[in-house]
């Protein structure tokens, strides 16, 4: 079709500035998609959440323990399966840079809980049967480059003193979603610790991961176990996993919505450089454009010719974005993986960047078409000159 | 050819334009009419009018009132949309600068006013073929405009006027950028349509000596018609 | 050259819809440029100011925060009679023993709950903090259930008003006051009497201690002296750097992301101004070639192109830092990682970042002006005259 031809010839006539505007827009594309793609990462926990799992913390706020006595009377609760207790340990290893997520947790029950969690069968005995064992997911072990058998020392924040642990397993995550860069070790070792050197915090617990077996009983149970503690000095809130881990990115908010706000501009970027384009190569052929509106081409057509331009320079650039966006995921997930532990990109996002675009292409092109519509014939006819 | 009838009646053509708060009146008081068949050329010096006059013959502008009815057709009374209908099937457009679209090559550029017509892509080539043979350049229906002379692409150009077959042909300063030898091809291919396939064709136009190619002539000056002018060059 | 200018500048204005969209491209860049060193700033400000100088702060050793610091009262009493502390009028030390600990509270609007720092002072704290002034109300009573909370928590928490209470640590708290702290990270805290807070959550220590010097140059002695106390295992900071180090890692996300955003959309910009002035300078051709004929220079017309780009990118820094400017009636309110409490901090524009936005603008406007400007002023004047 004569048309579509003149469609395409039209991208090359200006090579250059086709170029441009393509590579602008596929760096806007590829910016779009990284900042989605840590938006993504910020809900990781949530999605990596079980519904068979509840959390019960302290009501006050998670830096306020629970008594030890409670495992047993929660266990009790209808419809609970197994119950783990847990506490965030905050250690340092060297240096407060190369922080990760460490946890003392009671072993067999938690990775019991957490099916996702996949050990090896002797690597998971020998950790069960270390009291000073402990079991590193397969991302921190490529960072701090260990191996089964290392030693290795924490520091911790809320409990002094030097910690020494010996790397008996790794874990490897079931799905992509599943963190793989926890630090999980005896919870014994933490408490027996603790008695030893300081009894008054010894027995607390900072929080309990609750098995249950049928998902529809999450809000029966949790609020079952709350009110055993109602009215006692450690009062509980109980909620489903889910919920907790947002909970903590609702307080992050702030910054997630700063982020989205951002990957919009991104979009506003990309529309003003197509726009401009669009703009100047439409006025440079408004001639041309008043030629066919001579013969009898209908407004609809010389519309679709212009729009048809705009959505193909834009799409090119998107494409060639989303295509970029695949090793930066993986530069940019390196640098900042201390902050995000899971850092995929997701088809939802390559989606949403191409729908954007698409809508950009629209929008880009509609300016400069009416524009060209509007001139008076006799004068866009004079352009030609 | 005094039975011929009139193709064209134009009465009491009155356009202005606004250049700010002025009204500058470029056509006043425009009567008369064209018969089937004839060659005009609208003369006059640059300002006179001829050029708009033009384009409200060929309906690409309108009047701020009065008549142009063609073969009983009143075309300053149709909307913008039948006016684009009737221009696609009536006039067929010469240019001074050729107005070809650079990115399409001769064949296609011919081949545009077909594509809002209902035809077959066979027909459609059948018909452009005929006219690059008519105007002597179908060897050259491949070549892009920037890789023909000045007077082959003005051929080209009235190619893609005739391709449609329209009731009139208007051409604006045809030879207006063409030197003498490709000027003097155009006038004689226009003389050929007008005599042998009895094509109506108005031409603007500044030069006597493409003027004394048609077959009458008016003059303009000021917006005025001068009448009887016809002998005054000749 | 007055001239020149006069040339760029009405070819701006000639082809206006391509120099607003061109400029509001750069103004777009800018802002998102300058947001970010506003909110860097911001953050900075707040921390800063939370810690005055010659004030000292003194936690559990790698502890990281109050939050999870503690020290006994036998450490305690070795700490505060330190002879570097200064003396108030009435021949007082000017120390104070602290308790930090963490509530939830629902935010207003959500039902989510929010960490809020609840810090239990005594008489001693509140010189410490002259940055904190009482805006509403009274000061607690001594030995009472009452709380003053931060006019940052009075706006964003439901129900935190004069003469309402707050149910935390199986007691009701009164509120009898509002304490304005500035951009101070104390605005986002409640006061209470530490001996109170103590009891109720059943604390027997403190968290942290701070004093003023009587000589800020003493610092290093009374840190190395109270570090190397075999009876105390503590460390010892001056209460800025302390404070610093609290958001060490949200500063440093800022940061790493900002500046990469920033880098990948100034390319995007950089881009843009190259499309308007590649198609600036073909439109110009003959012009070019008119100005050469008449016997202006290579380099004048190599400056007049610049100018053209350098005025466009300056025109987006201006709008860029008027939509900026806006940013300033917005505090951002978040999580603090380090210390799970609530942190808020306002952009902040300061003359040092509009400076920075305004070289960063015609960075941008050279780099995408300087090829086509080139290509402009290499044309052979035969070929520039020609047309087509």
């Amino acid at each position: 079709m004569v048309l579509l031809k003149y469609l395409f010839r039209n991208i090359f006539r200006h090579k250059l500035r086709s170029t441009l505007t393509v590579l602008s827009v596929s760096v806007a594309v590829l910016s779009f998609c990284l900042l989605n793609t840590i938006i993504t990462a910020w809900y990781a926990g949530v999605s990596a959440s079980s519904s068979y799992r509840l959390i019960v913390r302290n009501a006050i706020s998670l830096v306020f323990s629970l008594p030890l006595s409670y495992k047993e009377k929660i266990r009790q609760v209808k419809g609970v399966t197994y119950v783990a207790q847990g506490n965030w340990f905050g250690g340092i290893y060297i240096e407060e840079k190369n922080f990760f997520a460490n946890f003392a947790v009671e072993p067999e029950t938690f990775l019991r809980l957490y099916p996702e969690f996949i050990v090896k069968e002797e690597e998971k005995k020998a950790f069960l049967s270390d009291r000073k064992g402990c079991l590193v997911g397969r991302k921190l072990i490529e960072r701090f480059g260990w191996k089964v058998g290392d030693i290795v020392v924490l520091r911790g924040t809320i409990f002094p003193g030097n910690w020494e642990f010996v790397i008996r397993g790794i874990y490897y995550g079931k799905d992509k979603n599943v963190d793989e860069s926890q630090f999980l070790f005896h919870w014994d070792y933490l408490n027996e610790t603790l008695k030893k050197f300081a009894p008054s915090r010894a027995d607390q617990v900072g929080y309990y991961i609750v098995g249950i077996k049928n998902p529809e009983d999450s809000a029966v149970i949790s609020k079952e176990i709350d009110s055993l503690f109602k009215n006692s000095y450690a009062e509980t809130l109980t909620e489903t996993e889910k919920a907790f881990q947002l909970s903590f990115i609702t307080m992050t908010e702030a910054i997630v919505i700063a982020i989205k706000l951002v990957s919009f501009v991104v979009i506003g970027i990309i529309l003003v450089v197509v726009a401009n384009t669009m703009n100047m190569s439409v006025r440079e052929r408004r001639g041309e454009y008043s030629i066919l509106k001579m013969f009898g081409f209908s407004y609809t057509l010389i519309t679709s010719i212009i729009l048809g331009e705009s959505l193909l320079i834009v799409l090119t650039g998107a494409v060639l974005g989303v295509i970029f966006t695949f090793p930066a995921v993986k530069v940019v997930g390196d640098i900042l993986s201390v902050y995000f532990p899971v850092f995929i990109l997701e088809s939802k996002v390559i989606f949403e960047s191409l729908m954007y675009s698409f809508v950009v292409g629209i929008l880009s092109g509609i300016i400069p078409a009416i524009r060209s519509i509007r001139v008076d014939l006799s004068e866009g006819l004079r352009w030609n000159m | 050819m005094a039975e011929s009838k009139n193709i064209i009646e134009i009465k009491s053509l009155y356009k202005s334009y606004k250049r700010g708060n002025q009204v500058i009146p470029v056509l006043q008081d425009i009567s008369f009419n064209i018969k089937e068949g004839e060659f005009l050329a609208l003369m006059g010096p640059s300002g006179s009018g001829k050029s708009t006059l033009l384009n409200l013959i060929a309906g690409i502008d309108k009047p701020d009132s009065g008549s142009i009815v063609v073969q009983g057709l009143d075309i300053t009374s149709l909307d913008e949309r039948t006016l684009s209908n009737w221009r696609a099937e009536n006039v067929g457009f010469i240019f001074q600068f050729y107005n070809l679209i650079p990115v399409l090559t001769a064949f296609e550029n011919v081949e545009l006013p077909l594509l809002l017509m209902n035809l077959s892509k066979k027909e459609r080539s059948e018909h452009v073929e005929m006219a690059l043979s008519i105007v002597g350049l179908y060897d050259r229906k491949e070549h892009y405009p920037s890789q023909l002379s000045g007077g082959q692409q003005q051929r080209v150009a009235i190619a893609r006027a005739i391709v449609t077959d329209p009731t009139i042909i208007v051409a604006d300063e045809p030879t207006g950028d063409l030197d003498k030898k490709s000027a003097e091809d155009v006038l004689n291919l226009m003389t050929q349509l007008n005599e042998k396939f009895g094509k109506t064709i108005v031409m603007v136009t500044h030069d006597l000596r493409a003027a004394k190619h048609a077959k009458t002539m008016k003059y303009l000056d000021k917006g005025f018609l001068i009448n009887g002018s016809t002998e005054i060059f000749i | 050259m007055k001239l020149i200018l006069l040339y760029s500048l009405r070819n701006l204005v000639n082809r206006k819809l391509t120099t607003i969209l061109t400029a509001s491209g750069m103004a777009l860049v800018i802002l998102v440029f300058s947001a970010v060193l506003m909110l860097s700033e911001g953050l900075r400000k707040t921390l800063v100011k939370t810690g005055t100088p010659g004030n000292v702060v003194v936690i559990r050793k790698s502890s990281g925060s109050e939050v999870q610091s503690g020290i006994e009262k036998d450490q305690a009493r070795i700490i505060e009679v330190s002879p570097e502390i200064s003396l108030n009028e009435e021949g007082k030390r000017m120390v104070s023993k602290e308790l930090v600990v963490l509530i939830g509270l629902p935010k207003k609007g959500t039902d989510k709950l929010s960490n809020v720092v609840i810090r239990g002072i005594m008489e001693s704290s509140l010189p410490l903090r002259s940055q904190v002034k009482l805006k509403e109300g009274r000061m607690i009573r001594w030995g009472s259930n009452e709380i003053i909370v931060g006019n940052k928590i009075a706006d964003n928490f439901d129900g935190v008003r004069i003469g309402n209470t707050l149910n935390f640590g199986q007691r009701q708290w009164l509120v009898v006051g509002i304490f304005e702290g500035g951009t101070t990270g104390f605005s986002s805290e409640i006061w209470a009497d530490v001996e109170q807070l103590k009891q109720a959550f059943r604390r027997p220590n403190y968290s942290s201690m701070i004093f003023k010097l009587s000589n800020a140059k003493d610092f290093d002695i009374v840190k190395d002296r109270l570090e190397k106390d075999p009876r105390l295992t503590v460390e010892v900071k001056r209460e800025i750097e302390y404070y610093e180090d609290q958001s060490a890692m949200m500063a440093k996300f800022i940061k790493v992301l900002g500046v990469s955003m920033t880098v990948v959309f100034s390319i995007g910009a950089i881009l843009g101004a190259m499309i308007t002035m590649y198609s600036a300078v073909a439109q110009r051709k003959n012009e070019i070639g008119t100005l050469r004929a008449l016997g202006f220079q290579k380099t004048t017309i190599l400056t007049a192109f610049l100018v053209e780009s350098l005025f466009l990118s300056l025109i987006g820094c201006v709008f860029g830092l008027f939509l900026s400017s806006f940013l300033q009636l917005y505090t951002i309110s978040t999580m603090n990682w380090q210390t799970f409490s609530e942190l808020a901090f306002s952009f902040t524009l300061t003359p040092k970042i509009i400076l920075q936005s305004l070289l960063f603008s015609v960075i941008m406007g050279s780099l995408g002006g300087l090829i086509p400007a080139l290509r402009a002023s290499r044309q052979k004047i035969v070929d520039a005259l020609r047309t087509d």
